[in-house]
Order: structure tokens, then C-alpha cells, then sequence
């Protein structure tokens, strides 16, 4: 579906991204871990066109896109949940979801779309009229998967949707990751730096250093894997 | 009550020093002597001691009420939406009742007052255009007046070489000044804050120096004088008919441009300024094409400049680059901020105060700029939000708990 060919990124002279090759097939769920600086957050946006890779290709469903803008982007369902959430503070949720469906038209479409966010975070429904900024830290993850949900993607990308939530929520969330993927098919590349958690729900994962990719498998594989305990898990 | 008289003494004391040259000396050029007039430092002492005791004093119950409107608004959110449609509500009400005065008022007053309101009108209209700008996208703009000068040079020339007349000259010097917005907002598409500042500050001052020195097309410093009013179908009026006139004019134009921003704060691209305001990564995120936001905003902010320099050249019947410093952008940047950013009432009710205050205030001479700033000053620190903050349109949900009301909710946005 997606697919990262020698992709490589610049931030002025500093070569972020030295190389990224991976792939992505319909209806997965991946994960890229690794480290602080490694270069996660880079390719996501490179993915999504924030930054433009200098050299490479990203071919999603036979279609280069490294040189298209966000917006378009968006436009072909490639939509990325942005690291630290960046919900829109003073809206209230609701006009945060209608946010997330801007480029769609489809009435009917956007409250079906409604009522399934709502059924998977029902807390938002409770607080729809409240502004965004006074939500909790792991209801605004919430709101920022919902938002993003609202402009139904094919293909999700998460960056660190388990940045500083308690470990409860994490563990809501990544199931409710789950779930979105299995009830609508929706491919999930998921950034993360929480390697457990990320292994845990992920078909397969790919291992980032220093922006290149070191290792590639099956996540239960990775999960297993010594090296990857030993640097991602914690354990020795 | 001894920490509140020795904060008022110290406050006094630095009065005292700083005014110390302007009250207590007076230099006398034809004897070369120097008076003395100490009585007058025993008024700015007591003065600066009881003003700073007052201030405090209020301060204090400014902080106070908002901490106990902080602790109310938790938990409550669904009341307070609704009390905020009400409020808008209100505002119709009140801006039905300005509309009407407005329209009656030419009828008694002078020559002079008429005038006056058409330039707070003027203001009000510009006001208007730059919350476009800064009050919805947050594009900070000090470069504004260069698009009301862009109108203004439309109006003066094209009626100079081609004979044009008034109206004719509104909608090409809107699409020109909008156009000129647009060529502004491509080179700073990645400039925010500060920057953009700085870039469109020195936009404002090049259009003026251009203006000023390009004397073969502009006439230069000379300016243009002779631009004729508009006609009332043909009717050449006199004087004070011609004010009442332009008068009406300028109401029917800000009733529009009222209307026409309401609008658009509604709208799709008013709702992705705002979030371009807030978040434009987030925006970028959600597929908005921000490029296409910013111009739209920039050249949007300049139609209305341009339609207003139109009427300015018609108004004064003489355009010269004198009219178009920086200080006239600081006065609808002031207006735009002392409104209440993005906020349409704030906008007219700033335009009101800023305009016409100084000219009532004429009669005290000398000290009508200082209580115009210290105005200003007291009014930013009491009401840091603008004088009216602005509302977002929103939608009420009733505190029932099934999908009917989604449905609802979403039926009444079409």
C-alpha cells in the first residue's frame, strides 16, 4: 500500500533520514520504534509531506507522493495524527471533530463518522461543547485520534500517541488502535517509543538508528528478539 | 494598609523624579534664568499616591473576579454555551439600535460632527479588514495602511488620467489592493509572529516611499489634489450635502462589511483562520491548504483597505503619501486589539473610542494624547481580551443524551 524507498531527509545540512526503506500492506498495523533523534518523527513527516525528503520515493498505491503538499496528501487518505496531539485548544471538541472533516462534504458520511468516535471514546460525547484545552492529557489523545479519524483515512499514521499518558490509558488506547484497525480495515503505521506496547498490537515492526532502519521482522519476532529487549524493553 | 501607603509613597517619590523636569523647571530664554516651581511637586505626589492606591484597588478585584469565574465555568460548560448565544442575540439588538441611530443622527448634526463619525466609520470599516487578518488568521500585519493607500492612488489617478468615477473606481481598487495583498502574502507565507512583523512593516513603508518618490506617475510629496466626491446621480450637492451624503455611503459599506465578516468567521475558510491561528501543523494535519488560507486572508484584509482608501480620496479630495505613515496603521492595529481580537462589535465600539475621543477630548489641548494613552494602558491592563471578546458561533446542545440531537446538530449546520 505504502511504500519508503531510499528516502532520505535534511533538516539544513543535517541528514535526519539516511535511507529508509520499508513498506506497508493493506489492513496492517506497523510499528517503528527507536530511540530519541532516531528519526521516527522525520519519516512520519515525511510520509505526510510536512517535510519533503531530498532524495527517495514514497509511492502510496502506485502514486509517487513525496513531492505533493499536506493537504493533498490528506486528500488520498493518508492522515497523521501529529506528535504531542495538537488539538485545537480554544475549539470545543465538536468543532475539533468538524475540523478533522474539512475536506469532506458528505453529511450523512461525517455524523455516521461521528457516532462511531463517540462510541469508541464516549467521554468526548459527554464533553462535546467543552473546549479542547481543558481536557485531560490522554482525552485529547483521544480527541486527536477522533479528529483524525473524521476524515476517514486509509491509512493512519500515529506519532508517540502514548507521549506522557499514564500506563492505563496507554493501554486503552493502543487497544482502541486495535480496534479501529480491525472494525475498518484501516492500514496503522504507529511511531512509537514505547516498544511493549507498540510490539504488542503491531503485525510487524522496523527498528530506527541514528535514521536508518538496523532491524525488520514480525513484531512477536522483535518482541522476542535480545537485542531489541535489551535496547527498546528494558530488560537484560 | 502600611504595605499599601509605602508601595504608593515609592510609586509617588518616582513620579516626582520623572516629572520632575517638565513641572518643576522652567527655563526663562530672555533672562537666562531658571524657575523653580516646587509647589507643583506636592501635586504630582499627592496625585501619583492616590491614582496608584485606586489602581491597586481595582486590580485587585479584577484578579479576584477572575478567579472566581475560572472556578464557576468548570463543569458547567453546557450553561455557558447557551448563555453565549444569548449574548449574541444582545449584540443584534444593539447593533440594530446603533444602526438606526446612525442612520438618523446626520439630520441634527453639524458639518464638522458628520464628519467626524464618517472618519470613525472609515475606521470602523478598516478595523474590519485587518481583523481579517490578525484577529482570525494571527497574521500580525503593521503594513496595513499600504493597502488603503493602494486604494486611495487608485481612485486619485485613475480619475486623473482616465477621468473614472467613484464608483466605478471601488471595485477596481479592491480587486487591486487585494491582488497587492496576495503579492505581500506570498513572500511570507513561512513568517510568523515577529518576523512577519517586521516584513510587513517595511512593505507599508516602501508603498509609502514609492508613492513619494515616483513622481512621474504619483506627483510625489505634491500628492493629488482635486478628486471630485461622488455625485448623487448626477446632482452636483453643496457642501454640507455632500458630507451628509458620503455619510450614508460610508454606513451602507460598513453595514456590509459587517455582514460580509460575519459571514466568513462562519464560513470554512473562516473557521480554518481560526485554527490556522491556533495550530497550523495541527492545521496542516488536517488536510487545509494553509497557503491558500493566508492568501485568502491577506487578500480578503486588503479589499476592504482598498474600497476605504477609495472613499478616503473622495472624502478629502486630496491623496498625498503624508496620509499613509505607519501611525495610521498603529491606529487600526489599536483598533482591531482594543476591540477584541476577531470580534465585530469590539471593532466598531474600538473604532468609536479611538477616533473619536481625541477629537472631543480637543478642548483639553495639550493633554488629550496622554489621556488617550493612559487610556489605552488602562484598558489593556483591565481588559486584556479587548473591550468585547469574541464569540464563535456555536451550537447549543440540550442536555439530553441520544443521537437525535447529533442528528439535529448536524442538520442545523447545513
Amino acid at each position: 500500500m505504502l511504500k519508503l524507498v531510499n528516502v532520505q531527509s535534511f533538516y539544513g545540512k543535517i541528514q535526519a533520514l539516511k535511507g529508509i526503506n520499508l513498506e506497508l500492506h493493506e489492513g496492517e498495523i506497523v510499528t517503528l520504534i527507536g530511540g530519541n533523534g532516531a528519526g521516527k518523527t522525520t519519516t512520519l513527516m515525511s510520509i505526510s509531506g510536512l517535510v519533503k525528503p531530498k532524495f527517495g520515493e514514497i509511492i502510496y498505491r502506485g502514486q509517487q507522493i513525496q513531492t505533493l503538499n499536506p493537504d493533498e496528501i490528506v486528500k488520498q487518505g493518508l492522515v497523521q495524527v501529529p506528535e504531542g496531539r495538537r488539538i485545537f485548544p480554544d475549539f470545543t471538541i465538536l468543532e475539533n471533530l468538524e475540523m478533522g472533516a474539512y475536506l469532506r462534504n458528505d453529511k450523512a458520511g461525517i455524523k455516521a463518522d461521528m457516532d462511531y468516535v463517540f462510541g469508541l471514546f464516549p467521554i468526548l460525547k459527554e464533553r462535546i461543547q467543552q473546549s479542547a484545552g481543558t481536557l485531560s492529557g490522554g482525552e485529547q489523545q483521544m480527541l486527536a485520534i477522533s479528529r483524525a479519524l473524521m476524515a476517514r483515512p486509509k491509512l493512519l499514521l500515529l506519532d508517540e500517541p502514548s507521549l506522557g499518558l499514564a500506563p492505563l490509558i496507554i493501554k486503552d488506547i493502543f487497544n482502541i488502535i486495535k480496534q479501529i484497525n480491525k472494525e475498518h480495515n484501516t492500514t496503522i503505521f504507529l511511531v512509537e517509543q514505547n516498544a511493549n506496547q507498540a510490539l504488542q498490537i503491531a503485525d510487524r515492526a522496523y527498528v530506527l538508528e541514528n535514521g536508518e532502519i538496523t532491524l525488520h521482522d514480525k513484531a512477536s519476532v522483535l518482541l522476542n528478539d535480545e537485542s531489541v529487549k535489551k535496547a527498546y524493553l528494558g530488560m537484560s | 494598609m502600611v504595605e499599601n501607603i509605602k508601595k504608593s509613597s515609592i510609586i509617588a517619590v518616582w513620579f516626582i523624579f520623572l516629572s520632575f523636569p517638565l513641572v518643576v523647571l522652567r527655563v526663562d530664554y530672555i533672562d537666562k534664568t531658571i524657575d523653580y516651581r516646587w509647589h507643583n511637586i506636592l501635586w504630582i505626589g499627592i496625585g501619583a499616591f492616590f491614582i496608584s492606591w485606586v489602581w491597586r484597588y481595582f486590580l485587585k478585584r479584577k484578579n479576584e473576579s477572575d478567579k472566581s469565574s475560572e472556578g464557576k465555568n468548570q463543569g458547567t460548560s453546557a450553561s455557558t454555551s447557551r448563555f453565549q448565544v444569548q449574548k449574541i442575540f444582545e449584540h443584534k439588538f444593539a447593533l440594530l439600535g446603533i444602526l438606526i441611530a446612525a442612520a438618523i443622527v446626520p439630520q441634527f448634526m453639524s458639518t464638522y460632527q458628520t464628519s467626524i463619525f464618517i472618519t470613525a466609520m472609515m475606521y470602523v470599516v478598516l478595523g474590519l479588514g485587518l481583523n481579517i487578518v490578525v484577529g482570525m488568521a494571527g497574521l500580525l500585519d503593521l503594513g496595513y495602511v499600504a493597502f488603503y493607500a493602494v486604494g486611495a492612488y487608485t481612485y486619485g489617478l485613475l480619475n486623473l488620467h482616465f477621468g473614472l468615477g467613484f464608483w466605478i473606481s471601488i471595485p477596481i481598487a479592491g480587486v487591486l489592493a487585494a491582488s497587492f495583498g496576495v503579492l505581500l502574502g506570498i513572500p511570507v507565507l513561512r513568517l510568523r509572529g515577529d518576523y512577519l512583523a517586521i516584513v510587513t512593516l517595511g512593505f507599508g513603508e516602501i508603498v509609502r516611499l514609492v508613492l513619494e518618490n515616483w513622481d512621474v506617475v504619483t506627483r510625489g510629496p505634491s500628492g493629488i489634489p482635486g478628486i471630485p466626491k461622488p455625485a448623487f446621480f448626477g446632482v452636483k450637492l453643496g457642501f454640507a450635502g455632500n458630507m451628509t451624503y458620503l455619510f450614508y455611503i460610508i454606513l451602507a459599506l460598513v453595514v456590509i462589511a459587517m455582514v460580509a465578516t460575519r459571514r466568513l468567521q462562519s464560513s470554512r475558510i473562516g473557521r480554518s483562520w481560526v485554527a490556522l491561528r491556533e495550530d497550523e501543523i495541527a492545521c496542516q494535519a488536517m488536510g487545509i491548504d494553509t497557503t491558500k488560507a493566508k492568501l485568502a486572508a491577506f487578500g480578503l484584509g486588503a479589499f476592504w483597505a482598498g474600497i476605504i482608501g477609495v472613499f478616503f480620496a473622495a472624502k478629502s479630495s486630496f491623496v498625498s503619501p503624508m496620509s499613509f505613515t505607519f501611525f495610521e496603521s498603529a491606529i487600526i492595529l489599536s483598533i482591531v486589539v482594543l476591540g477584541g481580537m476577531g470580534s465585530v462589535l469590539g471593532v466598531i465600539l474600538a473604532a468609536g473610542i479611538l477616533i473619536l475621543l481625541p477629537e472631543y477630548l480637543r478642548f483639553m489641548a495639550d493633554y488629550r494624547l496622554l489621556i488617550f494613552g493612559a487610556l489605552m494602558v488602562v484598558m489593556m491592563v483591565f481588559k486584556p481580551g479587548g473591550l468585547i471578546t469574541n464569540i464563535r458561533q456555536q451550537y447549543t446542545l440540550p442536555k439530553r443524551n441520544s443521537k437525535e440531537e447529533l442528528a439535529e446538530l448536524h442538520s442545523s449546520e447545513t
